[in-house]
């Protein structure tokens, strides 16, 4: 029992050790969720929320068994459902903070439909997708995001399909916050978790995960220290697109192309600052991962101030006179016998 | 002028869709109502919206059956056909009663409009009904539209427009319905445009006029008031009904209403009749499909709050999974399936109760879950009413089976009290500490929902060990907690009224059983029957899964069983297997309801071989 208050938000003053579950853990070992769990666990306790006004809602999948790890309130939905489930709970409960837990195969194919609706309803929901780009816990199979050519258990000659890039789909969709990060920078993870727990509205943040056993290494070259440096850039508001083991590299805009130019060498006012709240930028960031002579952009590559979904809906209060539900019954036309 | 007296008369008003046969139908039943008659009508509507003026597949009707006594239904045939065009002749001769009257608006049966309907050039349909025996009054409605709104500011087509009105004055002449009370009722229905009321009004006095000043007819004709019970009457559909129970349940349980709705024929007027209601409670989401339709409404009840989904089979196919999910949380929820014609799209303007397998055997694993059914338009108030109480306190989806035909018939209805209404509550948690599974001695579990302090817990759609509500793959745990889910919802037979005989001994011969729409069929079928004195007794089942505990006793008590279906022979089936009784099935699947008249010869003959 807490005898600490947070006195702002009236709510007991959490660790990360109050968000655990009493359920074993019981994802593969070396997984990328535990990485993600523990980030999680420790941002909760800055959010002012309290445990029993926190929600997870989760679909199927590995990434859909988090909710049962984490001491809140939780939902273990189906296949792909969980954001019209959260989409519910948050516009008849919108005090709740509700989390969407998903996964690429959960959120964009399955669920793809209710991803995008929710991206353009913008309810009050914090969604993170796992992105291992495979399907783990049905044992290896391609996924929306696995890799054309990709061999798995359901493409042995290949994956021909061409893979879904979640931050152009959802920014497409209409999705006011939209965020990149990796499973293997817990640092940059609980930072941009931060952001998209504060954030009013729908933030979708997509994290990067390994499958150590399907897909093993899938983004070993943004996040390896050797060569994340040359293929990842982390995008920040207000601050220059640089990237490099010395911020060497930078990214200007030549006739709204985007192009790799030498720190050293750019001009006078042709730096190209990130600016969150300007669209056609982020969409030109976020396709950065379809030209793979760009480095991946990890970060808040979209953020806007918008109506939520749950005071537009604006939820009736639960008293009504029972004298008017007598007139509504009793309709405009009636007659006595 | 000859006054004829009558017992029942069913009128059918048939035109283009655009020639308001519905607005003269309604104003014609609401005169009737406040006339004291009981009465029952049915839309019918084309599939389309704008099907090409003058053709069959434009046509649209309203019939109403009205008496001096009770009226159980919209009536086989009709009596009185008025038909504004070739058209409306041609899709509804067959349904008119031999010896019948036809009205036919002359200027409706010109070449153009004979082509259109498919007549040939040198037919002449209102001579041959003529001959085939049926009463034709070839009279030209449009002109006397015409002449009667002659000099106003109205274009053409609205001037010819006015030929509704012309009729419903008509026929109200021919019944001797109060005239001024007409003319209030048309006045209130176009009071927003106070120039088209008054010019309303003189139509329906022209069409008045008109019955008494042309010699075609030889008599008028009183159909008295029934002695129906006393009280404040209203006309109600299915699916008003259906809504208004909704939003006095939700009410009763202390709980907001949210309806997560897709659109599909014949369940969308749900979400409109409850998208009007907001401010009284009732909350509505159109989602993006059938799944997060029911599933938002699975996060709702989640929520602490009331989910309610509304569809047709086609939706209710595609929400399965999530009932399955709503089965296995213990969460309350209803699903309103409003059946229409299957499989597949099948026909979805069309009535059918096809759908009761769907409903209490449609989804993977042991999934049981409740299943009501309203049989005529006003009983979908108390069915919804019930099925939330069913749902939210003995924590269970319901699954309420109502179909296009009680869904868009409406019918006089004594309407209740809020007061009356009885109280529901929900099992809400208490103890600490909680244990989501832990349940009393009905089998339900308490109710605890975010925002309820040191009661957080994690549940899903995985089987969860008993009490504690955690994953759990133990097999005997498996075991137990199936049966513990069915016995929960075979425990509600003790929450729900007995089942009642509504007409005959209580035992003997003959028994008729029905569900659903079938009930008004039914019930003049088994009144004609012991009129003719056929010793016959009818149930209606409305409570299907779990049966009433007495149904069994009742099945043994009578020799023979008739079960009329509009469907295979579903609810025979369900019977059979679990009473083993054997019954004879009597069925039609043409989109149709049954008539009155089909049911009673299936009982003469019944009797006969009995």
């Amino acid at each position: 029992m807490h005898n600490l208050i947070d006195i702002q938000n009236q709510v007991p003053i959490y660790t990360a050790k109050d968000f655990e579950s009493d359920q074993e853990v019981r994802w593969c070992p070396g997984c990328g969720d535990y990485s993600i769990l523990k980030s999680v666990q420790k941002i909760l306790p800055q959010i002012g929320k309290s445990k029993e006004d926190t929600v997870f809602v989760s679909g199927i999948g590995c990434s859909s068994r988090f909710p049962y790890y984490i001491d809140t309130y939780g939902l273990h939905s189906i296949h792909g459902r969980a954001f019209s489930v959260a989409t519910g709970l948050k516009i008849s409960r919108p005090e709740l903070d509700v989390w969407v837990i998903t996964g690429d195969g959960d959120g964009l194919s399955i669920g793809g439909n209710h991803l995008i609706h929710t991206c353009r309803r913008n309810p009050n929901l914090n969604i993170l997708l796992f992105n291992n780009e495979i399907y783990g816990l049905t044992k290896g199979q391609h996924s929306p995001t696995s890799s054309q050519g990709q061999v798995t258990k359901s493409s042995p000659l290949g994956n021909i399909d061409t893979p879904f890039n979640p931050l152009l789909l959802t920014l497409g969709a209409g999705a006011s916050f939209v965020a990149r990060t990796a499973d293997r920078f817990p640092a940059h993870m609980q930072q941009t978790l931060l952001k998209a727990a504060k954030y009013k509205g729908c933030s979708f943040v997509e994290i990067y995960q390994n499958c150590n056993i399907f897909n093993d290494g899938a983004f070993e070259t943004f996040t390896d220290k050797e060569s994340k440096d040359q293929y990842s850039i982390f995008i920040e508001h207000g601050k220059p697109l640089r990237f490099g083991v010395n911020n060497e590299w930078s990214i200007v805009l030549k006739n709204m192309e985007p192009c790799i130019v030498a720190t050293s060498e750019i001009q006078e006012g042709e730096e190209w600052i990130h600016n969150q709240e300007n669209k056609n930028l982020a969409l030109l960031i976020a396709q950065f991962a379809q030209n793979p002579l760009f480095p991946r952009p990890f970060g808040v590559l979209y953020s806007v101030e918008r109506e939520c979904y749950e005071n537009l809906f604006a939820m009736t209060p639960k008293i009504v006179e029972e004298e008017k539900l007598d007139k509504l019954i009793a309709g405009k036309f009636n007659w006595i016998v | 002028m000859l006054q004829k007296e009558i017992e029942s008369v069913i009128i059918k008003f048939a035109g283009d869709s655009g020639d308001g046969m519905q607005v003269s139908g309604s104003l014609f039943t609401s005169t009737t109502a406040i006339y004291g008659n009981d009465l029952s009508t049915f839309p019918d509507f084309p599939a389309e919206i704008r099907a090409p003026a003058g053709t069959v597949a434009g046509v649209s009707g309203f019939q109403i059956r009205f008496g001096s006594s009770l009226v159980h239904t919209p009536g086989d045939e009709c009596d009185v056909l008025v038909a504004m065009n070739a058209a409306a002749l041609k899709s509804n001769l067959s349904s008119v009663a031999p010896q019948g009257i036809i009205i036919a608006n002359s200027s409706g049966f010109d070449s153009k409009n004979l082509r259109l309907a498919g007549y040939q050039a040198d037919d002449l349909p209102l001579e041959q009904a003529e001959k085939m025996g049926f009463k034709v009054l070839n009279l030209d409605l449009s002109k006397v539209s015409k002449e009667t709104l002659l000099g106003e500011k109205i274009s053409t087509k609205e001037l010819e427009r006015g030929k509704n009105m012309v009729a419903l004055g008509l026929v109200c002449w021919m019944f001797n319905r109060n005239l001024d009370q007409v003319l209030e009722l048309t006045k209130q229905r176009f009071a927003k445009n106070p120039a088209w009321a008054e010019w309303n009004q003189r139509l329906v006095k022209a069409g008045w006029n008109f019955g008494e000043t042309i010699e075609l007819f030889h008599e008028r004709y009183q159909v008295n008031a029934a002695s129906l019970p006393s009280g404040k009457y209203r006309g109600v559909s299915g699916n008003e009904a259906l809504a208004l129970g909704l939003v006095a349940a939700s009410h009763k349980a202390g709980l907001q209403l949210f309806l997560g709705a897709y659109p599909i024929t014949p369940a969308s007027d749900i979400l409109h009749e409850l998208a009007k209601l907001k401010h009284l409670g009732a909350n509505t989401f159109m989602a993006e499909d059938e799944i997060a339709a029911i599933t938002s409404a699975i996060g709702v009840s989640y929520g602490g709050n009331l989910g309610v989904t509304a569809s047709s089979g086609p939706g209710i196919a595609l929400k399965t999974e999530a009932i399955g999910l709503a089965v296995m949380l213990e969460l309350p929820l209803v699903i309103c399936n409003i059946q229409r014609g299957g499989p597949s799209t099948g026909m979805p303007t069309k009535t059918e109760q096809a759908d009761l397998f769907q409903a209490i055997f449609g989804r993977n694993g042991e999934c049981e879950l409740i299943v009501v059914a309203p049989g005529t338009p006003k009983e979908c108030f108390d069915i919804a009413f019930q099925a939330v109480k069913l749902s939210v306190e003995h924590m269970t989806p319901v699954m309420l089976l109502s179909d296009g035909y009680i869904a868009n018939g409406a019918e006089p209805w004594k309407f209740p009290s809020m007061k009356n209404l009885a109280q529901i509550t929900p099992p809400i948690a208490e103890a600490i500490p909680y244990k989501p599974y832990l349940r009393d001695g009905n089998l339900v579990r308490k109710w605890a929902f975010p925002g309820m302090k040191d009661m957080q817990h994690r549940i899903g759609g995985i089987e969860k060990e008993d009490i504690t509500g955690n994953i759990s793959y133990d097999p005997l745990n498996h075991h137990k907690m199936v049966y513990l889910r069915k016995e929960k919802v075979a425990k509600v037979a003790k929450s729900i009224p007995p089942q009642l005989i509504l007409q005959g001994p209580q035992k003997g011969k003959i028994l008729v059983i029905g569900w659903g729409s079938t009930k008004g069929a039914i019930t003049s079928a088994v009144e004609t029957a012991h009129k003719a004195g056929i010793e016959v007794s009818q149930i209606h089942i409305q409570y299907l899964h779990p049966f009433p505990e007495n149904l069994g006793d009742i099945l043994s008590s009578f020799e023979y069983i008739l079960i009329p279906e509009l469907n295979t022979g579903q609810l025979a089936f369900i019977l059979k297997a679990n009473f083993q009784i054997h019954p004879i099935c009597f069925n039609k699947v043409q989109g149709k309801p049954f008539f009155a008249k089909e049911i009673f010869d299936k009982l003469i003959e019944i009797n006969q071989n009995a």
